[in-house]
């Protein structure tokens, strides 16, 4: 299982999105993915992209001003 | 032996017609998959993220939302780039600002077109109406976007579908004709009604489309943008800037962006690197960038304006930091810019229509 981390800091949505789909649609299903975002619609539009997509998210918080997503590819992953 | 399921993808915007084109095909036993494109012009997210009192509403990606409410996948295409040709070179020119509407429709139905096919897709539904939007849903050309795009009858407009001639999906009995919809013109009743019919409530309806190229205001400071540098060209931070702050021009070579909000101070301190910029410091104030070559005149006046926007506007005197791009931070003391003096002509979003027809023309 391979652990990746995606910077998408100083991106503004739908663009945290779009590096996270693409970058989902390179990996294996059970690879970890973290992203981080400084744009906070990313704490809502990721999960949500995540739910509609098939992939498990394992944590969305906020730290300090930077938002962080841990997601579990799921086994649909195509993008 | 049953008949294999079919499958098409949707051109889902956010808005109600798109989520409803869907669901009419979903409904019909069709596997549908959504497709939504970025073309850096969308309303969405970047305007709530920028400006702190749009935070108050609860923020959403409308295409992800609609996707969650159908139980569908989206797929979210970045088209920034390639988008430029489609508004730099419109083959049908510009609606009343500077939409490129009906090349930016065919555009994304033959990028939709291109992924049906790399992803074994059946055809492609959209959700427009018949005489819903002035140059793109007309019944003259609803064929050119089918014959451009390249996807001729594989385009069903389940909304409108009864007023067209029968396309392939609905030949071959893919879907029901008599099951769809004969909606035409710019009256929102029947797809209000048929969204309370499925349930569909808190839809997104944006008066102008999601699109920034349909708002006078912001297509006159791209207008202004193309006039200032002598060429019609632009990347994905010009066209965001454009979308935040008030944008005056007190001389033909010097822009000021200036926050409004501290949500826009944020955002423009990530382009403090790549522009000259000032910031009260004797009183709170706005963050301005300076888009243009500044010489000590042209800083002096930025200065002055800037303090005009802080709160230091009606004090005597209000201290500036200017950071000119490369060069070393200076300290400047000015007297505001008295009210009177910052000329309705300098913010560049009231200049709209001459400006505008220059850069269609362009």
């Amino acid at each position: 299982m391979a652990r990746a981390v995606l910077d998408a800091r100083n991106l503004l949505c739908p663009l945290p999105v779009i590096r996270t789909q693409d970058r989902i649609a390179r990996m294996a299903p059970g690879d970890v993915l973290e992203v981080r975002a400084t744009d906070p619609g990313a704490l809502n539009d990721i999960p949500a992209w995540c739910r509609v997509s098939g992939h498990r998210v394992l944590e969305a918080r906020e730290e300090g001003r930077e938002v962080v997503v841990v997601i579990e590819v799921g086994d649909g992953a195509d993008g | 032996m049953a008949e294999k399921q079919r499958k098409a993808v949707a051109l889902i915007s956010g808005g109600l017609d798109s989520m409803l084109a869907a669901r009419v095909v979903m409904d019909q036993g069709v596997h549908v998959e959504g497709i939504n494109f970025f073309t850096g012009f969308c309303v969405e997210g970047h305007t709530h993220a920028i400006r702190r009192r749009d935070r108050a509403r609860p923020k959403r990606n409308n295409a992800l939302w609609v996707a969650e409410q159908l139980g569908i996948r989206l797929h979210i295409v970045d088209i920034v780039e390639e988008y430029k040709q489609v508004l730099l070179h419109p083959r049908h020119g510009y609606g009343q600002n500077l939409n490129p509407c009906l090349d930016c429709k065919t555009f994304m139905v033959r990028k939709a077109y291109e992924w049906m096919r790399e992803h074994g897709f059946d055809f492609i539904v959209t959700g427009e109406v018949l005489g819903q939007r002035p140059m793109s849903q007309r019944r003259d050309t609803f064929p050119v976007v089918a014959r451009e795009s390249g996807v001729g009858d594989l385009l069903l407009r389940p909304l409108s579908a009864k007023l067209l001639p029968p396309t392939r999906p609905e030949r071959e009995g893919w879907v029901d004709r008599e099951r769809l919809y004969g909606f035409h013109g710019r009256t929102r009743k029947p797809q209000m009604a048929l969204a309370a019919r499925y349930g569909f409530r808190d839809y997104a309806q944006p008066a102008g489309g999601c699109c920034f190229l349909t708002d006078e205001q912001y297509a006159a400071k791209l207008a202004d943008l193309w006039s200032a540098r002598g060429r019609r060209d632009y990347d994905l931070d010009d066209i965001l800037l454009l979308k935040v702050g008030r944008h005056l021009r007190p001389r033909p070579h010097l822009k000021l962006i200036v926050a409004r909000e501290e949500g826009e101070n944020r955002f423009l301190e990530g382009y403090r690197r790549r522009y000259t910029h000032l910031r009260t410091v004797s009183h709170p104030g706005p963050l301005v960038l300076v888009d243009g070559e500044a010489d000590d005149e042209d800083l002096e006046l930025a200065a002055r304006i800037a303090a005009r926007f802080s709160k230091g506007r009606a004090a005597p005197e209000v201290e500036v930091e200017a950071v000119p791009l490369g060069g070393e931070p200076r300290r400047l003391r000015v007297r505001p810019l008295p009210a009177s003096e910052v000329r309705p002509e300098w913010y560049v979003e009231r200049r709209g229509a001459g400006l505008l027809r220059r850069a269609a023309a362009g």
